[in-house]
């Protein structure tokens, strides 16, 4: 069970107030907040343990070290992967950019992606594409966002490579059947890239068993620090995979004739890394896991059946993917008025929602709407909150009636 | 009336509602209702305002050495900000335009809708507006 009230104590932003209201931040699809664990770990480290890792041999720089792979290894263990099978990258987007820039695939080549995907993983794949002759196709989505999952056969040719899906749409909450996507991608050997960004927060999430090449997904998204995420890969691409950047920190010897690398995720880090967001990532996943993903899941669940019922109850809203299994996302508009004009009055209600096309332009082309109104909870959301947002969001629509 | 006279007739209108955001809203959204529509002839493409999160077309025509705007909005809240651009420059001298500092939206507790975020129209429109009576300007 989730003692909320104790959990609310633990991030401090939600105790500010917006426009004079109590802040009711419903925007965690963008980013969320932090617990003061996190905030605590990053402090201490800039306070006590700050130095270059990999790097020195004295003190400092061993202990920096080993919290830092260290943390290597609770990332591992929340996905189920190995250590040597994780990257620390700058986000999700950085990490579908390392993999789209460093498979070595034939020009010519074909991506299929799907219509419901965030522009971080279509603009990778379109500017490889663009570059090398390449040709970028779509799984479409039906209108109550499903994938039309039976289309991806009709879409494979021989020269079709890689299969770049979302886990959940950021967009609408939709969980894609990626397992048995992974499956029928697997039976023609495509490459899979699964974009974890908005399940990993959400839902217990095994790599192993999910069979995929590559998973990616975000920090901040995670309540732990922005400008890092992590990049699963298979042990086999460590080796396969081309290097994109390069730099120090990556390598074995450096010679003007020859340079050897590093074996193991290292290779893929050139650089100082984000160190303070790796451990803020380790200490944000340490706090997950004593309330336990799975108790978290399915709180979120009855906060997002609270949202959905009250919801529907209003006459003028339409949701969108209303009757799928869905994860902490609702996205709606409200017939007549814009979701911009939505958002607004939202705000001044203090309810932070996201309005907008969410970075997925060719989905809402897809439904022939300018954008949506998004509400994405967390496990710090209550269900006084969605009933706030309710009554905020009826007396909006009163007012743009 | 010139623009700081209309300017100070709006600050006066919003003052009204003190610190009654809902009341302020209310009449911005309600003085949208009295936007001088674009007609839909020049509702094209090239008459967008880039920038907006909802869509704002705007149009201009020099008529008598003064500038007159019409425009529209898919959005409600922008229709009203729009209508209030519209009643502060249209039928304006092209100078007197391109000069005006427009403060008023600050002072009339709507300062937000100027804020650097991507979806920031209003920068946008006071920019094209701006440059309609520069390029009128040019006519005179």
């Amino acid at each position: 069970m989730l003692d909320i009230k104790k959990i609310r104590g633990d991030f401090p932003i939600l105790n500010r107030s917006v426009n004079g209201k109590p802040l009711i931040y419903f925007d965690n699809g963008a980013t969320t907040q932090k617990p003061k664990q996190v905030i605590d770990a990053i402090v201490k480290y800039y306070s006590e343990q700050n130095a270059n890792i990999h790097r020195g041999v004295h003190t400092l720089s061993r202990e920096a070290t080993i919290l830092f792979e260290e943390a290597r290894k609770t990332v591992a263990e929340f996905i189920n992967s190995g250590e040597e099978e994780i990257v620390f990258t700058a986000g999700t987007t950085d990490g579908i950019n390392i993999v789209a820039s460093g498979l070595d695939l034939p020009r010519g080549s074909e991506i299929i992606v799907t219509e419901m995907e965030h522009h971080s993983n279509i603009l990778p794949w379109q500017l490889w594409c663009e570059r090398n002759e390449g040709k970028l196709k779509y799984i479409p989505v039906n209108a109550d966002g499903t994938l039309q999952t039976e289309k991806l056969k009709g879409l494979i040719t021989d020269k079709t490579k890689v299969l770049a899906l979302t886990h959940v749409s950021n967009t609408l909450g939709v969980i894609n059947p990626v397992k048995e996507l992974i499956k029928s991608a697997k039976e023609c050997n495509l490459i899979v890239l699964i974009d974890g960004a908005q399940s990993v927060p959400h839902m217990k999430v095994n790599v192993k068993d999910l069979g995929a090449d590559f998973f990616v997904f975000s920090g901040h998204k995670i309540y732990a620090p922005t400008g890092l995420g992590v990049l699963w890969m298979d042990k086999k691409w460590i080796s396969g995979l081309k290097l994109g950047k390069a730099g120090g920190g990556t390598i074995k010897t450096v010679g003007f004739d020859k340079t050897e690398y590093a074996e193991g995720p290292l290779r893929f880090e050139p650089g100082t890394p984000h160190i303070e967001g790796v451990l803020g990532l380790a200490e944000a996943i340490k706090y997950i896991n004593r309330i336990g993903i799975e108790t978290i899941s399915k709180y979120e669940h009855t906060l997002l059946d609270h949202a959905t019922k009250k919801l529907n109850e209003i006459r003028e809203v339409e949701i969108y993917a209303n009757s799928l299994n869905k994860a902490g996302v609702i996205s709606f508009n409200v017939k007549g008025a814009h979701p911009f004009d939505v958002g607004t009055l939202l705000d001044k209600y203090g309810i932070a929602v996201r309005t907008g096309h969410h970075c997925t332009q060719p989905l809402m082309n897809c439904f022939k709407i300018p954008g949506t109104v998004r509400a994405s909870f967390a496990f710090y959301n209550t269900i006084e909150e969605v009933d706030a947002f309710v009554e905020a969001l009826k007396k909006s629509i009163k007012m743009l009636s | 009336m010139t623009i700081k006279e209309i300017e100070q007739e709006i600050i006066d209108e919003f003052e009204i509602f003190g610190d009654d955001w809902e009341g302020k809203y209310e009449h911005l959204i309600d003085l949208g209702k009295s936007l001088p529509l674009i007609e839909t002839k020049y509702k094209t493409d090239d008459r967008l305002i880039k920038g907006c999160q909802s869509k704002v077309w705007m149009h201009s025509e020099l008529k008598d050495g003064k500038v007159i705007y019409t425009a529209d909005s898919d959005a409600i809240i922008t229709k009203g900000m729009v209508a209030l651009m519209v009643r502060v420059l249209s039928e304006q001298k092209p100078q007197d335009i391109m000069n005006a500092d427009l403060d008023f939206i600050n002072k009339i507790g709507l300062k937000e809708h100027l804020s650097p975020t991507r979806a920031n129209g209003l920068v946008s429109m006071i920019k094209q507006m701006k440059l309609d009576a520069q390029a009128h300007n040019l006519k005179i």
